[in-house]
């Protein structure tokens, strides 16, 4: 059986791949930073479950005090120039989107054959995570297209990924951070203290009122958070489960998914969400440095309140 | 009732609004969060690398970049440009409206890190919104710049935010998921990815509201 362990082998095979091509990249004064990064990466994907609890928790503050500290760097592998970029878009045309479908739609379409034939039965893929592996597969047979088609250096995909995550930097580990940091305040109570302070605002027996400070909640615990991924555990825990699944016996499906997304509409309206919302204003030099934030949130908030009504809507039909 | 934990909370705000390291931010605020709830220092750290290893799966969408390394490297990027340049009749607010379909649609298949902020938006759509702009408009006001480009970024926002998680691969579906598993609700992602869809067509429908009563509000303040 494929299981989520191979995608971790897969995940930190790569990651150890950028370490190794950082601690030799000349050109990045920060190059072991860089290494050291992500190789605590590379080794908390193939040996996390072997180096216990308190081994991950180090492993942790190894990256945070790498990256806090300024250790990481940007590195520069060679690539391809503009002109050549040029070039090749005109030669391939639109087939160059090719490469990049075979991704999604191994995923989708592999899922869906997976789950509605007799595939399912075969054990193949471990329960519930055939997407995940299949994501793996079409990442794999895309590679193997492009080898085949364009003939690229046998280091290029290495180098090429190495160039994305060192552009992405420390950012790439914060949403694990922030789930991980969601994991700690649940640990605290902090969930249950702030569901015990909203919870003494909700009139009992008030489907609509409790579907509306869980939606209300996310949104303003996303914006303190700056992230849905830490407020979605805290809110899950204080009000989602409790009341609105167990209590009131609403589908968890839809309570799951648009709880996240009214989560997402507070990441519109926080400067906290700073890659989304600081980071374009400065790339496109406004002059206010919240004119994104200003820009959307005349679609958040009807959005939020549509959001709430179809919890109310589908989760209690 | 303990209230000490909130503390915790208050750390990461003062961290971001004094503009510090997330990642600090979010470690020092974790520490302190399990030692005010009366964990010990070790239990504390235990527990954080717990929750980290147990999520190690967030981690697992950076595989694709290799991939999408890859097809830039062979001019992606390019292509694209030239895809929606040839389709650039549009105002001001039918071009995002344009954007903001092919970042949701694309978004919910999983090609989400093909467009973004920094690879499509400084470059291509912002300036194609204000040359729009300009052409119903006339000469632009410094205001009115503004709002295009800060409605440029917004419209990527709002496309990539309201089409992800209709992709069942992504983070957010796998955390609740992963949530939910805990109290022993176990949910395929399809099944939660379903339910992004009528607010994906609702944002579409608001956002691309928004965007035409900007396309008005141009040409009516103009020439």
């Amino acid at each position: 059986m494929i299981t989520l362990q191979w995608l971790y082998v897969l995940a930190g095979a790569m990651f150890a791949g950028f370490a190794i091509l950082s601690a030799a990249d000349r050109t990045n004064g920060k190059r072991f930073g860089n290494a050291a990064f992500w190789g605590l990466m590379a080794l908390s994907l193939l040996a996390g479950d072997l180096i216990g609890d308190l081994g991950n928790g180090l492993l942790v503050l190894g990256l945070a005090a790498l990256a806090g500290f300024g250790f990481v760097g940007r590195g520069n592998p060679a690539t391809t120039s503009f002109a050549e970029r040029e070039d090749y878009s005109a030669r391939f045309g639109n087939r160059l989107f090719l490469p990049a479908l075979i991704i999604p739609v191994t995923a989708l379409f592999g899922t869906l054959l997976y789950n509605y034939s007799p595939l399912g039965s075969s054990g193949l893929f471990e329960a519930k995570r055939e997407t995940y592996v299949l994501l793996g597969l079409g990442v794999l047979l895309a590679l193997v297209t492009i080898f085949v088609w364009l003939r690229p250096p046998a280091l290029a995909p290495l180098q090429e990924g190495r160039r994305l995550i060192d552009s992405i930097g420390w950012a790439a580990v914060l949403p694990q951070m922030l789930a991980a940091l969601g994991v700690l305040f649940a640990a605290a109570g902090v969930g249950d203290i702030i569901g015990g302070l909203t919870r003494s605002v909700i009139p009992e027996g008030s489907v609509f009122l409790t579907a509306a400070v869980f939606g209300i909640g996310m949104a303003l615990f996303t914006m303190v958070m700056g992230n849905a991924f830490a407020a979605f555990p805290v809110m899950a825990a204080a009000i989602g489960v409790p009341l609105l699944i167990q209590d009131y016996g609403g589908d968890p499906a839809v309570i799951g998914a648009v709880g996240m997304l009214a989560g997402f509409c507070g990441t519109l309206m926080t400067p906290m969400a700073a890659n989304f919302n600081l980071v374009p204003a400065a790339l496109l030099e406004l002059k206010d440095q919240y004119g994104v934030i200003k820009a959307q949130v005349a679609t958040a908030l009807p959005l939020l309140l549509l959001n709430i009504v179809i919890i109310f809507v589908a989760a209690f039909r | 009732m303990n209230y000490w934990p909130l503390l915790g909370i208050l750390l990461v705000v003062a961290g971001f609004a004094l503009r510090l390291n997330p990642m600090l931010v979010v470690t020092v605020a974790a520490l302190a969060t399990g030692l005010l709830a009366g964990l010990d220092p070790l239990e504390v750290v235990a527990t954080f690398g717990k929750a980290f290893n147990d999520n190690r799966i967030i981690a697992i969408v950076w595989i694709v970049l290799p991939v999408i390394g890859m097809l830039e490297r062979f001019g992606l990027q390019q292509r694209a440009a030239t895809l929606i340049r040839s389709m650039q009749k549009a105002t001001t607010g039918k071009l995002l409206l344009l954007y903001l379909g092919y970042r949701q649609i694309t978004a919910a298949i999983g090609l989400h890190s093909t467009a973004g902020q920094a690879q499509t938006v400084r470059p291509l759509v912002a300036p194609m919104a204000l040359a729009a702009a300009e052409k119903e408009h006339g000469e632009l006001d410094e205001k009115t710049a503004e709002e295009v480009k800060a409605m440029s970024a917004a419209t990527d926002n709002v496309g990539l935010f309201f089409g992800e998680d209709i992709f069942f691969a992504i983070g957010s579906i796998v955390l609740i998921q992963a949530t939910l598993a805990t109290y022993g609700i176990n949910l395929a992602p399809l099944q939660l990815a379903v339910w992004a869809i009528p607010t994906a067509i609702l944002a579409f429908l608001i956002h691309g509201a928004r965007l035409m009563l900007l396309d008005r509000r141009l040409r009516r303040s103009g020439k």
